[in-house]
C-alpha cells in the first residue's frame, strides 16, 4: 500500500469567470476503516488564498501549521498578503527542502492574485510545481478525478456554475475510490462584481468587496 | 530552544528529519510514493550562428500524465536555458538554483554570464548530491567564446557536444540527429530537425508526448517558443459539455461570508 493511500483524499481546484473553487472529500481513514467523516483538508491561508493538502493526514497538518507560521512572519515583515504565486513558491521550497526525507503530501493551492485573477497550482511531494489554466487535482482519488474534470470543466463558469461542476467532478470521483468520500466541502471565492465596487473608485482596488460561499454539500 | 531553531526559517539546504520515520514506515511495508517525472525528449543542437533547444511537455507519475503542457526548457540566464529531464523537483529546483547564483554573479561582475560557469554550477551540484539529485540536463547557450550545448548527467559527468538528447526519449530523438545532423544549419533548418527529433520521441517513446517546445539563442537574442507545434491537439472535446441545473447538488449547508472592505491608509490618515 502506497503511503498516499493510508488516510485516503480527493482534492480538486478548478478555475471560473473571476472565481475559483477548491474542494475536497470529508472522510478520514486509517486504510479500509473510517476515523472521521467531517474531516477537513482545506485550510485558509488568508481571504483569497487557501490550500488543500492531500496525501497522509500528520504531515498535512505538520505542514500545514508550518505554512500559517511562514505566512505570519511574512505578514509581519511585508505588512501584506502573500500571493498566491509567491505563497507556491514558499510552499515549494519547503517540499523541496525536505526533497530525501518528504512529507507525504501533495498540495492544491487555489487563490485570487493582486487584481483578481484566479490562481490555481498543484504539487508533487517533493515540490515540483504544476501550474493549470484551468483544473488541478491530487489525492487517493486523483485518477478518476482527472477523468471526471477533464470531461466536466468548461472555462469561463460562474460561480453557481463553477460549484455544480466542481462538486459533480468530485462526487463522481469519490465515488469510484475506496478510500474518499463522505461529501464534500467546496469552497468557492469570487472577485469582486460590478455593483459590489464603491463608485468613487471603480478602476483602482483601493476600496473593494468581496464575497466567497462556503458550502457543506452532503 | 532546539525546538525553536528548527521551526525557523532555515538558510538552505536539504533537512533530513523526516528520513528516519519514512525508513520505519517502509519496513512496516508501507511503499514510498512515486514523484513527478518528466518521462522526457529534450534535446539541443548547434547550428550556424548559435544553440537550439527543444522539449516535450508532459509530465506523468508512473503510468498518469500528470501535466499535459509543462515547461521543461527552463530559464538559467538571458543568454543561456538549460532543458531539464529526470524528478521534476529536481531538474526546477537544480536550474533555479544555478540560475540565481549566474545573476548574482551578474550583478558582482556586471558581464554575461558564461556557458562554463553555468555548467561547472550545475556538475559540482549535482555530483556532490552522487546522482540522487536525478536531474539529467542539456544545457545550451551563446556566451562572448561562442555557442556551447552541454549534456549534464545526475552523477555530474558532463559532455559537450555539437547536438545532444537526453530522458527516456533520447534514443528515438539521437536516431533522428544521427542520420540527419550535418554541420552549418540554418536556423530553419535546425528548428525543423530539432521539431522532428522531439515529435520522434512524442510519438515513439510513451514517457514523452503533447506538444514541441523550442528555444533558439543566438548572439545577443534568444527565442523562446513556447508551443511552437502542437501534434496532439485535443479532439474529444464536445462543444456543449456537462451543464448541471442549478442546485443539482444536494447542498447540507452554505455559509457565505462577505471579506471586508480592504482599506489602503491614506497618506493624511497617518497623521495623528
Amino acid at each position: 500500500m502506497s503511503i498516499f493511500e493510508y488516510n485516503g483524499s480527493a482534492l480538486v481546484a478548478m478555475v471560473g469567470k473571476n472565481c475559483f473553487g477548491i474542494a475536497s472529500d470529508r472522510r478520514l481513514g486509517v486504510q479500509l476503516q473510517t476515523i472521521a467523516t467531517d474531516f477537513r483538508k482545506i485550510y485558509k491561508i488568508h481571504d483569497k488564498l487557501y490550500i488543500g493538502l492531500s496525501g497522509l493526514a500528520t504531515d498535512a497538518q505538520t505542514l500545514y501549521q508550518r505554512l500559517v507560521f511562514r505566512h505570519k512572519l511574512y505578514l509581519l515583515r511585508e505588512e501584506r498578503n502573500m500571493k498566491p504565486e509567491t505563497f507556491a513558491s514558499l510552499v515549494s521550497a519547503l517540499l523541496y527542502e525536505k526533497r530525501f526525507g518528504p512529507y507525504f503530501c501533495q498540495p492544491v493551492i487555489a487563490g485570487l492574485g493582486d487584481d483578481n485573477k484566479p490562481f490555481i497550482c498543484t504539487m508533487d511531494s517533493l515540490g515540483a510545481k504544476e501550474l493549470a489554466k484551468d483544473f488541478v487535482v491530487s489525492g487517493s482519488a486523483s485518477e478518476s478525478l482527472y477523468g471526471a474534470c477533464e470531461s466536466m470543466y468548461k472555462p469561463d463558469m460562474e460561480p453557481d456554475e463553477l460549484f455544480e461542476s466542481i462538486s459533480q467532478a468530485l462526487l463522481a470521483s469519490v465515488d469510484r475510490d475506496c478510500l474518499s468520500g463522505w461529501g464534500g466541502h467546496v469552497l468557492l471565492v469570487r472577485g469582486p462584481l460590478k455593483e459590489e465596487w464603491t463608485k468613487s473608485d471603480i478602476c483602482s482596488t483601493k476600496n473593494y468587496s468581496m464575497l466567497s460561499d462556503q458550502r457543506i454539500m452532503k | 530552544m532546539a525546538k525553536v531553531m528548527a521551526d525557523a526559517p532555515q538558510k538552505g539546504g536539504f533537512s533530513f528529519d523526516l528520513c528516519r520515520r519514512n525508513e520505519m514506515l517502509v519496513k512496516k511495508g508501507i511503499q514510498l510514493p512515486g514523484f513527478r517525472k518528466t518521462g522526457t525528449t529534450i534535446v539541443g543542437l548547434i547550428f550556424l550562428d548559435g544553440v537550439i533547444l527543444g522539449a516535450d511537455t508532459r509530465a506523468t507519475e508512473g503510468p498518469i500524465v500528470a501535466d499535459k503542457n509543462c515547461e521543461k526548457i527552463h530559464y538559467m540566464a538571458p543568454n543561456i536555458y538549460c532543458c531539464g529531464a529526470g524528478t521534476a523537483a529536481d531538474t526546477e529546483a537544480v536550474t533555479d538554483m544555478v540560475s540565481s547564483q549566474l545573476q548574482l554573479h551578474r550583478y558582482s561582475t556586471g558581464r554575461e554570464s558564461r556557458v562554463v560557469t553555468a555548467l561547472t554550477l550545475l556538475k559540482s551540484h549535482l555530483f556532490s548530491y552522487q546522482g540522487y539529485v536525478s536531474a539529467a540536463l542539456v544545457l545550451g547557450g551563446v556566451d562572448v567564446t561562442g555557442p556551447h550545448l552541454h549534456t549534464v548527467y545526475p552523477h555530474g559527468s558532463t559532455d559537450t557536444l555539437p547536438f545532444a538528447t537526453m530522458g527516456s526519449g533520447s534514443l528515438a530523438a539521437m536516431a533522428v540527429f544521427e542520420s540527419k545532423y550535418k554541420e552549418g544549419l540554418t536556423r530553419e533548418e535546425g528548428i525543423q530537425l530539432v521539431c522532428e527529433a522531439i515529435c520522434s520521441g512524442i510519438f515513439n517513446d510513451l514517457g514523452s508526448g503533447s506538444n514541441v517546445d523550442v528555444c533558439v539563442i543566438t548572439k545577443g537574442k534568444t527565442e523562446y517558443l513556447r508551443n511552437h507545434q502542437l501534434p496532439n491537439p485535443r479532439t474529444y472535446i464536445s462543444k456543449r459539455g456537462y451543464s448541471f441545473a442549478k442546485g443539482h447538488t444536494e447542498v447540507l449547508s452554505t455559509k457565505i461570508i462577505p471579506l471586508k472592505v480592504v482599506e489602503v491608509a491614506e497618506a493624511d490618515a497617518m497623521e495623528e
